[in-house]
């Protein structure tokens, strides 16, 4: 690891100014087990880390009658996993939660970095830039081992996939995030915050390097259905390859709206309309799940080594709407 | 004349007994000091400039910048300009500074000119590897080509393999090395052969192995990669040496610890078997290959254990740019073993022979632990249900979730290594025993303590084991199954002769002859007549004022082991066939290992087979990048290991009594990891009834066999 400027800012407006205008300038550090160990490897190097643990407004977590579940961004996944209130009202989110990763993990990460992490595309972690490029400029993963990346939005340059489990099912929830930076706050639709990027210099979200995500808004489930499957290899301390979040509002036995949401399938969260318009107008059935699965993935193309993934984001799919039926 | 022979069972005070190893305690509340640990005085971290590339030739090496920066106290180049490098990763400078950052710092500061060469990280096509597959002497037994054709034989073809998998040890490699005086060195290493570093480290640093002191209480891991030095610890030596002598620390980071710090090779085959319809097995034929980095790969042993009457076999190392192989527990049976198994268990199924009543068919080719074999198949097959679990090839129940029952059977030496030993008994009844051995994890303290204590007649505490120290007497490093065999027969010949120099000392006042005398409870009695007895302090204090010390060996009087063990293992898997997510249900282990001395630790040792067994059935892939000629997964994160969720349900029995007892103890350390692969991939086929043919047992391998069901997975 460099050496680095450490500060600790005890409110928003300290640690706002302590951050740059580049993403080399400074970082803000919450749990650290993204940021420490891209520091470790060397992907990233930033001249100052933020702590901004000691901003009481960012954290504590509430859920209003109205507006529904408010989320500091420096709650913990376990802590959110562990909240009563949220396990009545959004069950899965307790449960999504509760299967991140592993306790250790969990304790320490909070749900503003759990948005906010970086890909874990293994061309990216050793240091070939976020889009895996070597020394001419072309892509390493096309003709590498992309065992694990995008099968869809995968038309490049960017093939990672999105790390988040949570977001998925933040965005079928329609959640909003809000970030404080200097010119104010701002709300973004958790949605319209990832970004695939098209060139080295763009992130893979709409955070400014100013910025800091203070707290998440979603909105109450009124009844509506709502599920997260997660396909991965391990039992445990391991990554989704392929995973599912369904919301599915329903007007009697016949699904009125529908989101489905897919992770670790393509550079973003990745909503998918057609497999939403599969589900609309039906009643939930096997073969309606199946349909909607096989629609979720009809635009999905292998890289070479990651085919199996459209088999596996086909399945997450079907399976999120039965375990939401 | 002292008689050594272990113990009747019944005189058997601690032996064979299920005891908790006597350092478990500091080892789970964190106070035992693995060398990684260990923070020596005035302590400078070392760190290394690795090449990046797979393959190429230094041009110019620039290290000017780096040794003029502050904290930085040594800087060595390794390997100089001109100097060809086969794989990344490769040690090039060394750096030695006051602290990790610094000494990070220090090594981005060089600059590296390299020519780069082409290079070949792949292993899957001996065609495409051109002048690095090395074909080894094709070997033909009996007429296979007859066998084969004639009118009453079945065959059974299929492609089989085990992917390169490394070590992974959880204490990378590396020591602390200091000079305490100009030409005497000390050294904390991480290493399986305390008795044999000093020699390996003499002659590259020029002292005397005489002036060079080891020290290790507790490694963590080493699975046969840790047998030597290596060229990181004779450099962390050769900084401190330019340091002043001051202790320079390097250890592996992760990444460097799973590229450079070894690897278990893979090996494939295209085999083809031959049985009668009626199961008997006539016909072998394979051609396989593999790689164990730059080196090539060692041949497996094709068939395994069977014995097949006709055989044609032909093998092509490929040398390719990785991280050299090491000796990774039980070399080459794990591969051979998965080949070979799954091999008779697709002919099994091709002759609608269920694959238990196939191996008691054929068992006698397995020559003369054929009947332990045919006991353990029994007793393993009792403990996993097979008469009710068992189906024919692919479970037909509804759903996506199909279970199956595999079998495997596996063999290893294990005999003894030379070891020697001191055994000290004090005046006030206090006993030590040093021995230059190491506790690569499965208990060899509790494990000495046991022998001596139970020769003695004492209470396990009583018995004080000093290791992991070169000033104790050799013994032998800890490989191929060798500690067990070899410490517990010097040890028990130490002890004997210990305890009958004190019944020599007792016997005049207990009016009795020293043969006559008998050590228990700590007491020394007279065997006819146990009320004439002395304490064992009492007894010790007839030494008068001095202690004796005793020398065990082995080899010495007596036979007092053997090698040779077979085992049995089954499991029972369920597989998605969905998502092609394999899970663990249960695993049994039969397996006999001789006189056991510890029934708990040797239970241990199997489990930790098992688990290290799922680990590379189901997860473990060195994954290198032809592009780059880098390994992408230089990590936990996707070198993947199963965690407690992961495993299932691990059943063991070890063999036990007559006709084990007699022989002696046995090595267990590898022969239990030699049938997992194996195992699992056959109860994987019989779930799924297609065969996945190349372990891990990964989701995309799963689903792609089960695409092509119907043939073979035909690719690697």
């Amino acid at each position: 690891m460099r050496a680095f400027e450490y500060a600790v800012p005890a409110n928003m407006d300290q640690a706002i100014r302590l951050l740059g205008n580049s993403w080399e300038d400074a970082a803000p550090l919450a749990g650290g087990t993204d940021l420490l160990s891209l520091m470790k490897d060397d992907v990233v190097a930033p001249r100052r880390l933020v702590n901004i643990k000691e901003i009481g407004a960012l954290r504590g977590l509430s859920i209003d009658a109205k507006q529904g579940l408010r989320i500091g961004a420096l709650v913990t996944v376990q802590e959110l996993a562990d909240n009563p209130k949220v396990a009545h009202a959004y069950p899965v989110i307790t449960k999504t939660a509760n299967e991140i990763a592993g306790p250790q993990i969990r304790n320490m990460a909070t749900i503003g970095g759990n948005l906010c992490q970086r890909p874990r595309c293994w061309y990216y972690r050793s240091g070939h830039g976020l889009l895996a490029r070597d020394l001419k400029g072309q892509s390493l993963v096309p003709g590498g081992d992309n065992r694990y990346h995008a099968i869809l939005g995968n038309d490049g340059p960017a093939f990672f996939v999105s790390p988040s489990t949570l977001a998925p099912l933040f965005i079928a929830l329609g959640a909003t995030v809000r970030l404080v930076g200097p010119n104010g706050k701002r709300e973004v639709l958790l949605e319209k915050f990832y970004l695939i990027p098209k060139s080295e210099t763009e992130r893979e979200h709409d955070l400014k390097p100013n910025e800091i995500v203070t707290e998440v808004i979603i909105p109450l489930l009124n009844g509506a259905k709502a599920a997260t499957y997660e396909v991965r290899h391990k039992e445990a301390m391991e990554w989704p390859l392929a995973l599912a979040s369904v919301v599915l509002k329903m007007k009697g036995q016949t699904v009125s709206s529908a989101r489905v949401l897919l992770g670790h399938v393509a550079p973003v969260p990745w909503r998918s309309a057609e497999a939403e318009s599969a589900l609309v107008g039906n009643p939930i059935s096997e073969a309606v799940a199946e349909a909607a699965g096989k629609a979720a993935v009809a635009n999905a193309k292998s890289l070479g080594r990651n085919g199996y993934k459209i088999q596996i984001a086909r399945v997450a799919v079907k399976r999120a709407i039965m375990a939401a039926s | 004349m002292a008689e050594y022979k272990w113990p009747d069972a019944e005189k058997r005070s601690l032996i064979g007994k299920r005891i908790s190893r006597i350092d478990g305690p500091v080892k789970v509340s964190g106070r035992a000091k693995y060398s990684y640990d260990l923070k020596r005085p005035g302590v400078l971290y070392g760190k290394m400039l690795r090449c990046p590339y797979a393959h190429a030739k230094i041009v110019s090496i620039d290290i000017s910048a780096a040794e003029k920066m502050p904290g930085v106290k040594a800087v060595r180049i390794i390997q100089d300009v001109g100097k060809e490098i086969k794989w990344a990763g490769d040690d090039v400078v060394g750096v030695a500074a006051i602290d990790e950052s610094t000494a990070e710092d220090a090594v981005r500061a060089i600059k590296v000119q390299y020519e780069v060469l082409p290079h070949l990280v792949l292993d899957n096509d001996p065609k495409s590897a051109g002048e690095n597959a090395k074909p080894v002497a094709a070997t033909t037994l009996g007429d296979p080509a007859a066998a084969f054709a004639a009118a009453d034989v079945v065959s059974s073809e299929g492609l089989y393999g085990n992917r390169v998998i490394t070590h992974c040890c959880l204490e990378s490699h590396g020591m602390t090395a200091e000079w305490t005086d100009a030409n005497s060195l000390l050294v904390h290493p991480s290493t399986q052969n305390v008795s044999g570093t000093a020699a390996q480290m003499a002659t590259p640093l020029e002292i005397p192995a005489t002036n060079i002191k080891v020290h290790q209480d507790h490694i963590g891991g080493g699975f046969g990669s840790k047998f030597g030095p290596d060229s990181w610890g004779i450099e962390s030596a050769r900084l401190s040496k330019q340091a002043g002598g001051k202790p320079v620390k390097l250890f592996l980071e992760r990444a460097a610890e799973l590229m450079v710090a070894g690897a278990r090779p893979s090996s494939y085959a295209r085999v083809k078997v031959g049985a009668k319809k009626d199961g008997t097995l006539v016909a072998w034929e394979s051609e396989s290959w593999g790689t164990g980095g730059p080196g090539g790969g060692g041949s497996p042993p094709l068939p395994y254990i069977f014995n097949i009457p006709n055989q044609h076999k032909q093998h092509t190392a490929i040398a390719n740019n990785i991280g050299p192989a090491r000796a990774w527990r039980a070399p080459n049976h794990p591969q051979a073993c998965l080949i070979t198994m799954s091999a008779l268990e697709d002919m099994a199924a091709q002759l609608n022979m269920s694959p238990l009543d196939f191996f008691l068919k054929n068992i006698d080719l397995t020559g003369p632990r054929a009947h332990i074999y045919r006991d353990e198949l029994q007793i393993a097959s009792d403990l996993i249900g097979w008469d009710k679990n068992w189906h024919p090839r692919g479970d037909k129940t509804a759903g996506p979730i199909k279970r199956g029952l595999g079998l495997s059977i596996h063999t290893w030496g294990g005999g003894g290594h030379p070891s020697d030993c001191d055994i000290t008994i004090q005046p006030d009844g206090s006993v030590e025993l040093k021995m230059g051995t190491q506790d690569l994890g499965v208990g060899t303290r509790t494990a000495l303590a046991i022998v001596v204590a139970d020769t003695l007649g004492l209470p396990l505490e009583a018995v004080k084991i000093s290791i992991g120290d070169n000033s104790y007497p050799a013994s032998g490093p800890s490989g191929g199954s060798t500690t067990i065999g070899g410490i517990s027969a010097s040890a028990r010949r130490g002890a004997v002769d210990a305890r009958d120099l004190i019944f020599a000392k007792a016997a005049p006042s207990l009016n009795a002859k020293p043969e006559e005398l008998e050590a228990w409870g700590g007491v020394i009695h007279v065997k006819t007549d146990p009320n004439r007895s002395l304490t064992w302090a009492q007894a010790c204090a007839k030494l008068g004022g001095m202690p004796i010390t005793v020398r065990g060996k082995n080899p010495g009087p007596e036979k007092l082991n053997d090698q040779g063990v077979g085992g049995v293992q089954m499991a029972d898997v369920s597989v998605d066939v969905e998502t092609g997510v394999v899970k663990i249900n249960k695993i049994v282990a039969v397996q006999d290992c001789g006189l056991i001395i510890d029934l708990k630790t040797a239970e241990s040792q199997v489990y930790g087979a098992l688990i290290m067994g799922v680990t590379y059935a189901l997860y473990e892939e060195k994954v290198m990048d032809q592009q780059t000629g880098t390994m992408l997964n230089p990590n936990m994160e996707f070198y993947k290991l199963a965690g407690l969720g992961d495993i299932g349900e691990l059943v063991v029995h070890m063999m036990t009594g007559k006709g084990y007892d007699e022989r002696g103890p046995i090595g267990l350390g590898e022969p239990p990891t030699v049938s997992p692969g194996a195992v699992i991939s056959n109860a994987v086929a019989n779930a799924i009834g297609v065969r996945v043919g190349t372990l891990p047992l990964t989701p995309d391998q799963v689903l792609a066999a089960l695409e092509k069901k119907g043939g073979s997975n035909a690719s690697i």
